[in-house]
């Protein structure tokens, strides 16, 4: 026979696919002797060109097969047909059934939980109305070790300028202390709140809801606005309007209006008072109109016809001409910081606008609940199609009694929508059951917003997406199967249609590795951090503010009387509190300064018994002490002071400070101590500074005797408090409470990581069970032949479980690396961090193992248990 | 006159080609045919589309038939003139004889002009 050779194949394959069946013939048939023939005149290349360019020129309308059009004369039967025996396939298999729509719904809970935070995030601070145009005053400045910071701290001097000049660009202008916690004390009812003091027009710049009088109640200044919990609090239901209060002690005020609690979502929620700001400058006896002194925060409402950078522009260098000389050499910028911007986009360094942490998260956690909805969509395409086989005789006759593909793709569709809602609705269940639970990790107040009539929409629109997205793969490749194949039940599944199944699976695992060993990481950072060594004893140790005046000159006696009870083993004072290094200056000089270089330290002000009773480790040198009078100007260093002085040693060294402390400029080195960790436990200690002072400090710090009951020592200082000075609440701190306070961020990611972790891999076990009872099933002759033939239970069991074995390696193998390098990345910005270790890999894997071994094995098991007269009976 | 459309020039050419090829006039031989007479190159889709266009104004009449080896046992669409073909067929050479006689001689006779 003579060789015939073929025209290509892509190009016959398109022909026979666009061309009318009717038209077919002739054009194929014209295009193949054409294509014969020119293989003997034009060679073979020249040949099959020119057949594809001919079968190009054939695709014209006129021999393009018309779609053909069905009129759907009773659709709606077909749609109820379509849900009716979607209804009845969903109840023949319950148990793949429940395994589909749960794996979905856990998909769609993540989603939805991730939605609120998110949504949560992104409309901070919405519930003021002018939220478009309040812009709070920023300033850029280099700082005397040479960095850029950005600060929103303003001389007071600064708002009564802007309130002056720019009129026609601000609408308001608004100054405000930060908030700080005061003594509310009514009749004989005190307690400490936190509030801000605020210029009058405050309230209405934030459209506050007044309950009781009006916005404009702080005009007087000896005026108080309540929030509404509050204002129940101390008045319970009587009219709170006009009522007197008193704050710290010394100033008398009359309530002038009750505003409503500000949302969770606004950075002003924990305000639960507003007194005027001229209050304060009464109260503290400061001038209102210094530049100098930098402790206010600005606020300003653009007018409609302005824009934030042009308002920007014009105020950049307006400190210049009013501050100090060396000050202004700084470089202060000022610049509008939108108010839509401050949640999500208030990190600055060096000058500009970095990503924030807080953004990150919101990406972050976008992202993981993307992929966990993917794993769950991957989960029930797997399910569905692996399942395929089973239905292929319904689809068979189903095809033969002349169903389009449209049509049976239309009926896989609607069974996919029918589990998708169920799965909805099941996930509405379980979100309303866990949200208190995840409100109370990740800090907020979210709810599930059923009036929002856009939540419906977008959820059931979410629904609808995820049924068609998860089910158009099965839908299709359902779809196509040929009808004499499937009828005949000789229908077999090809070698490679296998392997997409696989594909996922390997998908699913490698998420679910990444999230388990991430948790596993941030749990062991958070641990790491907490294990460091502070430099003090953080356990029962408590921290005093001394907040009204009645505390203050009792030093003494405070002292005595503790120790007198024998609960308390020493007591001591100090200006700042051990959980924070504010208190930060330079200006000091020493033997050996290379003179350029002007470092800040951290400045506390302690007073003898400080070291004693914080129990700071003394290095080097010795701890204040009343023997030495020359003490007074003596200070105490950290290691990381001395190291930063460069000093070999330090003892006796003379320590110049610029700025003088109570008068004295000249001061000897007494001691050394190791670091304390008072700021952000992952960061490097901050050098500090200790000086004595004998006068009374602003914080008292009571170590209690360890042998001694902790509530039982709380009462009894309770007591002497209440005899020394009755008139001041007893608000104390435990150090350790506030220290472990630090690892609240931290802590969050840690738990959100493993909520998402666990769900992660939940979905993807319950994908992996729906997967493997199906093999086993498919097996079940297999597996039968091959008992009779005297194979082993657990020859069986070994043979269905390494198919699935070999996938988790492979995720692992996959995971292990990528998550390496984020986790990596991610400890970098923590200076005290923890190294990544191989065992978490390891630990993580052989999880992983087991949990697909038990799951796996279970299916393997049953299988290979079952009698084999029974699966090879039915032929 | 008649309310059919006119015939174009190609079509014409198509038409006349199915009369010389009495009894084998299918696509390919149609292009091959027109190639060898007039020279023009020719795509076989364009014959094809001209034949489908005469077919559908009635000038010509088609049947399936004769499946050959070269053609890897497809059948072929052969064309024969119908009698309206036929018709239009000498109408457009009547118009082109009328208009050529009704040329003065001296047009083909030469002058200088």
């Amino acid at each position: 026979m003579p060789y015939c050779p073929e025209p290509p194949h892509l190009a016959t394959q398109f022909l026979r696919w666009y061309c009318r069946s009717e038209l077919l013939d002739e054009v194929e048939g014209d295009l193949y002797e054409l294509f014969r023939r020119r293989i003997e005149t034009k060679g073979k290349r020249r040949a099959e060109m020119l057949y594809c360019l001919n079968v190009l020129m054939f695709f014209q309308p006129d021999y393009i097969r018309k779609r053909k059009n069905y009129n759907a004369t009773n659709a709606m039967a077909m749609v109820e047909n379509y849900f009716k025996i979607g209804w009845r396939n969903l109840l023949i298999n319950k148990g793949y059934s429940l395994i589909n729509i749960g794996g979905l719904a856990a998909g769609m809970v993540v989603t939805l939980l991730i939605s609120l935070w998110i949504y949560d995030e992104v409309s901070f601070n919405t519930y003021h109305q002018n939220y478009n145009s309040i812009a709070q005053v920023m300033r850029h400045q280099g700082r005397l070790d040479g960095e850029r910071i950005t600060s929103g701290y303003h001389p007071s001097a600064l708002g009564e300028l802007f309130r002056s000049s720019y009129e026609n660009y601000f609408e308001h202008v608004v100054m405000r202390r930060g908030s700080e916690e005061h003594i509310i004390s009514v009749e004989d009812k005190s307690f400490v709140q936190l509030g801000d003091f605020m210029q009058p027009e405050g309230p209405a710049m934030l459209t506050l809801n007044m309950l009781h009088g009006t916005r404009n109640g702080l005009r007087d200044m000896s005026s108080i606005l309540l929030s509404k919990t509050l204002a129940d609090k101390l008045f319970g239901d009587a009219d709170p309007i006009n009522k007197v209060l008193t704050i710290d002690g010394k100033s008398v005020v009359t309530v002038t209006g009750v505003y409503e609690d500000l949302p969770h979502n606004s950075d002003f929620r924990e305000t639960s008072y507003i007194a005027p700001l001229d209050l304060f400058f009464s109260m503290t006896g400061l001038d209102p109109n210094v530049w100098d002194n930098f402790n206010m925060f600005l606020y300003v409402q653009l007018r409609p016809q302005h824009n934030f950078d042009a308002a920007s522009a014009l105020i950049k260098d307006q400190l210049l001409n009013h501050i100090p000389e060396e000050l202004a050499a700084t470089g202060p910028e000022l610049f509008l910081h939108p108010m839509r911007k401050w949640h999500l986009f208030s990190e600055f360094k060096d000058g500009a606008n970095v990503t924030s942490n807080r953004l990150k998260f919101v990406w972050l956690y976008g992202l993981i609940g993307l992929f966990v909805l993917l794993l769950a969509c991957i989960n029930f395409m797997n399910l569905s199609t692996a399942r395929s086989e089973k239905r292929a005789k319904e689809i068979g006759v189903r095809k033969s009694m002349g169903s389009m593909r449209y049509q049976l793709v239309n009926q896989f569709l609607s069974e996919s929508l029918l589990v998708a809602l169920f799965a909805f609705i099941l996930s509405i269940a379980i979100v309303l059951l866990i949200l208190p639970w995840f409100n109370e990790i990740a800090g907020k107040e979210m709810r599930m917003p059923f009036t929002n009539p856009w939540f419906w929409m977008v959820g059931l629109g979410f629904t609808f997406f995820t049924g068609m997205l998860a089910g158009m793969y099965p839908a299709l490749y359902l779809s196509s199967f040929n009808p004499v194949k499937s009828l005949k039940g000789t229908f077999r599944m090809g070698r490679y249609a296998a392997l997409p199944r696989k594909v996922l699976v390997v998908v699913q695992f490698t998420v679910s590795m990444t999230l388990i060993i991430g948790t596993l990481i941030v749990d062991q950072q958070i641990q790491h951090a907490k294990n460091r060594p502070v430099g003090y004893t953080r356990d029962g140790l408590l921290m005093i503010p001394k907040r009204v005046s009645s505390l203050y000159g009792k030093y003494e006696i405070f002292r005595d009387e503790l120790k007198k009870t024998g609960t308390v083993v020493e007591v001591a004072e100090a200006n700042y509190p051990l959980t924070n290094t504010l208190g930060n200056n330079g200006g000091f000089d020493w033997p050996g300064k290379d003179p350029s270089f002007n470092p800040s330290f951290n400045t506390v002000s302690v007073n003898y018994e400080y070291g004693q009773t914080v129990d700071w480790k003394l290095l080097e040198g010795r701890d204040f002490s009343r023997d030495f009078r020359t003490d007074i100007s003596g200070v105490v260093i950290t290691e990381s002071a001395q190291k930063l002085m460069g000093l070999e040693d330090p003892i006796g060294v003379n320590l110049k400070y610029a700025y003088g402390y109570s008068g004295i400029y000249n001061f000897t080195i007494l001691g050394v101590v190791k670091d304390m960790i008072k700021g952000d436990p992952f960061q490097s200690p901050y050098p500090a500074i200790m000086f004595l002072s004998e006068t009374e400090l602003s914080w008292m710090f009571i170590r209690l005797n360890p042998q001694v009951n902790a509530s039982e020592a709380l009462s009894n200082i309770e007591n002497i408090f209440k005899q020394i000075a009755p008139a001041a609440p007893f608000d104390y701190k435990f150090v350790d409470e506030e220290y472990d306070a630090k690892f609240r961020a931290e802590e969050r990611i840690g738990k959100l990581a493993t909520f998402f972790a666990v769900l992660a891999i939940l979905i993807s076990g319950l994908g992996l069970f729906g997967l493997a009872a199906f093999v086993a099933e498919r097996r079940t002759k297999e597996i039968g032949i091959r008992k009779v033939l005297g194979a082993s239970v657990s020859q069986l069991w070994q043979m269905l479980s390494q198919d699935f074995v070999i996938l988790i390696v492979l995720s692992c193998l996959i995971a292990i690396p990528v998550t390496y390098f984020f986790m990596h990345n991610w400890l970098q910005q923590y200076e005290y961090r923890t190294e990544i270790t191989w065992w978490i890999f390891a630990a993580a894997g052989l999880g992983a193992f087991i949990i697909t071994l038990l799951t796996v094995s279970f299916q393997s098991i049953k299988a290979a248990l079952a009698n084999p007269v029974d699966s090879l009976r039915n032929e | 006159m008649n309310q059919r459309s006119h015939l174009g020039e190609f079509e014409e050419i198509v038409l006349l080609t199915v009369g010389i090829l009495y009894g084998d006039a299918y696509g390919l031989a149609i292009t091959d045919e027109i190639e060898q007479r007039t020279g023009r190159n020719v795509t076989l889709s364009s014959v094809h589309k001209t034949l489908m266009r005469l077919e559908q104004k009635g000038y010509l009449h088609s049947h399936m038939g004769g499946a050959t080896e070269e053609r890897g046992g497809r059948k072929k669409r052969l064309f024969t003139i119908t009698n309206s073909g036929k018709e239009v067929l000498h109408e457009a050479r009547q118009q082109r004889n009328a208009m050529w006689q009704a040329i003065p001689r001296i047009v083909w006779e030469g002058g200088n002009i």
